[in-house]
C-alpha cells in the first residue's frame, strides 16, 4: 500500500542498487532520517551507516555505506556512497582485526583517519552481524 | 656454401615467427582489456551524472555558494600539471604524445613567468621526468592497469591540497581520452578552477526549494572536492582503456609486420634453396657428363691402348 519512489545507490565504481523502494533509512551529519515518498528536495552528506531500504513489496534490503551524499529530487532518492558494501561481501575477519587495531590505536592517539576506520569496521560488522538474521541480501 | 645462407634464412624466420606469436598474444590480451575497461568506464558514469545532477541541483536552489575550486583563480606563481601515462611501453606514441604535451606545457609556463607543479602517474612519466630533471611534486605507478576508485582519492589528494593552499592558481590534466575503441585522442583537461557553468541549472529542470544539511556552505566543498576526484576519476578510466587500445593497435600493427617480414624472409630463403638445388644439379649433371665422357675416353683409349697391344701382339 505504501507508495514507492525510485531509489538507487551508486558509488564511483559500480550500481548497487536501482529499483523502486518505500522507505529508505539512513544517517546524515543531522541524525538518522526516513525517506518516504513525496519527500522534500533534500541534499544531505552520509554518514558512516548500515543503511535500510524496504523495497516496493515489502522486502528489506541492507547495506553499509561510508560518507557520501544523498539527493532527493522529484520523489527520486539517489545515495552517492564513497564506499558502499553489500551484507555478503563484508569480510568480518578484517573488519574485526581493523576495529581492534582502531582501538589499539585510539588508545594512546586521537587520531581523526584512525576514528573514521573504527566507524566503518564498526558499520561493517553491524552488517554482517544482520546477514544471517533475516532474508536480507 | 649455399645451404649455409639458407640455415640463416631459417633460423631468421624462426625468431621472427616466435616475435610474431608474442605480439600476437599481446594483441588479444589487449583486445579483451579494452572491453573491460569500457565497461568499467560505463559502470562509472551513473555515479558522475549523479553527482553533477546534485551540484546542479544545489546551484538551482540557492545559487552556487561560494567556494574555493569554483570561478576565477586565486593568483599564484605555480600552474599545475597532472601527467597520466602508462607503466609500460610497446603502446605507440601513447607515453610519448603525453610527455611531449607536458614538456611543451611546462615551456609555455615558463615564458610567462610561471612554475609548474607536476604530477605524475605512470611509471614512463616518472622516469622520463626525472631523466630531464623536471621537479615531480608527487608520483603514482601501478594504477593505470586498472585504476579503482581510491587510487583518484590518491592522486586527487596532492592537488586539493596545493590548490587549496593557495600554491597553484590551476590544475591541468594531460591524457590520453578514449572516444571509442578506434579514437582515441590526448586532450589536455581542465581541472580546477572549476568551471561553473559546467552545473549551469539547465532551463529543463525545475528550481526547487531544497532543504540542505547541514547547509549550502558547508556541503559545497566536500561535495566539490568529490566532483574533482571523481574527473580525476573518469580521466583515469579513460586513459586506462585509451592504453590498451593503443597497445593492441601497436601489436597489431608488430604482428602484421612481422608476417610481412617472414613472407619476404621465405621468398628469399626459398630462392636460396631453389638456387642451391639448381647449382647441385648442374654439377651433378656436370659431373655425370664429365664422368660419363671421361669413362669413355679411359674406355676408349684402354680399347685403343688393348687394339694396340694386340694389334702389337699379333
Amino acid at each position: 500500500m505504501a507508495n514507492s519512489f525510485p531509489f538507487s545507490l551508486v558509488t564511483p565504481e559500480r550500481t548497487l542498487m536501482r529499483f523502486d523502494a518505500s522507505m529508505v533509512i539512513l544517517r546524515t551529519g543531522g541524525g538518522d532520517i526516513a525517506f518516504m515518498a513525496g519527500h522534500a528536495p533534500f541534499i544531505g552528506n552520509l554518514e558512516p551507516c548500515v543503511m535500510t531500504v524496504t523495497t516496493s513489496d515489502g522486502e528489506t534490503k541492507r547495506a553499509a555505506v561510508h560518507a557520501g551524499f544523498v539527493h532527493v529530487a522529484n520523489s527520486v532518492v539517489r545515495v552517492l556512497a564513497d564506499i558502499a558494501e553489500l551484507p555478503d561481501e563484508i569480510d568480518v575477519e578484517r573488519a574485526r582485526a581493523a576495529m581492534v587495531r582502531a582501538e589499539e590505536t585510539l588508545m594512546h592517539s586521537n587520531d581523526a583517519g584512525v576514528e573514521a576506520a573504527l566507524r566503518r569496521a564498526h558499520v561493517r560488522l553491524d552488517l554482517a552481524s544482520t546477514r544471517s538474521g533475516n532474508g536480507s541480501r | 656454401m649455399a645451404g649455409g645462407q639458407e640455415r640463416i634464412l631459417r633460423r631468421r624466420i624462426k625468431s621472427v615467427q616466435s616475435t610474431k606469436k608474442i605480439t600476437k598474444a599481446m594483441e588479444l590480451i589487449a583486445a579483451s582489456r579494452i572491453v573491460k575497461a569500457m565497461a568499467r568506464i560505463s559502470a562509472a558514469r551513473p555515479y558522475y551524472e549523479e553527482l553533477v545532477g546534485v551540484v546542479r541541483d544545489l546551484s538551482a536552489s540557492s545559487g552556487l555558494p561560494h567556494s574555493v575550486f569554483l570561478g576565477t583563480a586565486p593568483v599564484a606563481d605555480k600552474k599545475g600539471i597532472l601527467a597520466i601515462t602508462a607503466d609500460r611501453t610497446l603502446c605507440g606514441a601513447y607515453n610519448s604524445s603525453v610527455l611531449r604535451a607536458t614538456e611543451r606545457q611546462v615551456q609555455a609556463y615558463r615564458q610567462v613567468g610561471k612554475g609548474s607543479f607536476l604530477v605524475a602517474v605512470g611509471r614512463k612519466a616518472n622516469s622520463y621526468l626525472k631523466y630531464r630533471e623536471v621537479p615531480v611534486e608527487s608520483s603514482f605507478t601501478e594504477v593505470t592497469d586498472r585504476p579503482v576508485y581510491d587510487d583518484a582519492r590518491r592522486i586527487a589528494a596532492p592537488i586539493l591540497e596545493a590548490y587549496e593552499s593557495g600554491q597553484v592558481e590551476s590544475f591541468d590534466i594531460i591524457s590520453n581520452r578514449f572516444y571509442s575503441a578506434g579514437n582515441q585522442r590526448l586532450e589536455i583537461t581542465p581541472l580546477l578552477p572549476l568551471d561553473p557553468s559546467k552545473f549551469g541549472s539547465r532551463e529543463d529542470i525545475q528550481p526547487l526549494d531544497f532543504e540542505v544539511e547541514p547547509s549550502p556552505e558547508a556541503i559545497i566543498d566536500p561535495l566539490l572536492r568529490i566532483y574533482v576526484e571523481e574527473t580525476i576519476f573518469a580521466i583515469l578510466l579513460e586513459a586506462s582503456a585509451a592504453e590498451h587500445a593503443a597497445r593492441q593497435r601497436a601489436m597489431k600493427a608488430a604482428s602484421d609486420n612481422a608476417e610481412e617480414l617472414i613472407k619476404t624472409l621465405s621468398r628469399v630463403m626459398n630462392r636460396a634453396r631453389q638456387d642451391s638445388i639448381t647449382t647441385e644439379i648442374t654439377e651433378i649433371v656436370g659431373g655425370a657428363e664429365a664422368l660419363g665422357a671421361g669413362s669413355k675416353v679411359i674406355d676408349e683409349s684402354y680399347l685403343l691402348s688393348y687394339s694396340n697391344k694386340g694389334t702389337a701382339g699379333a
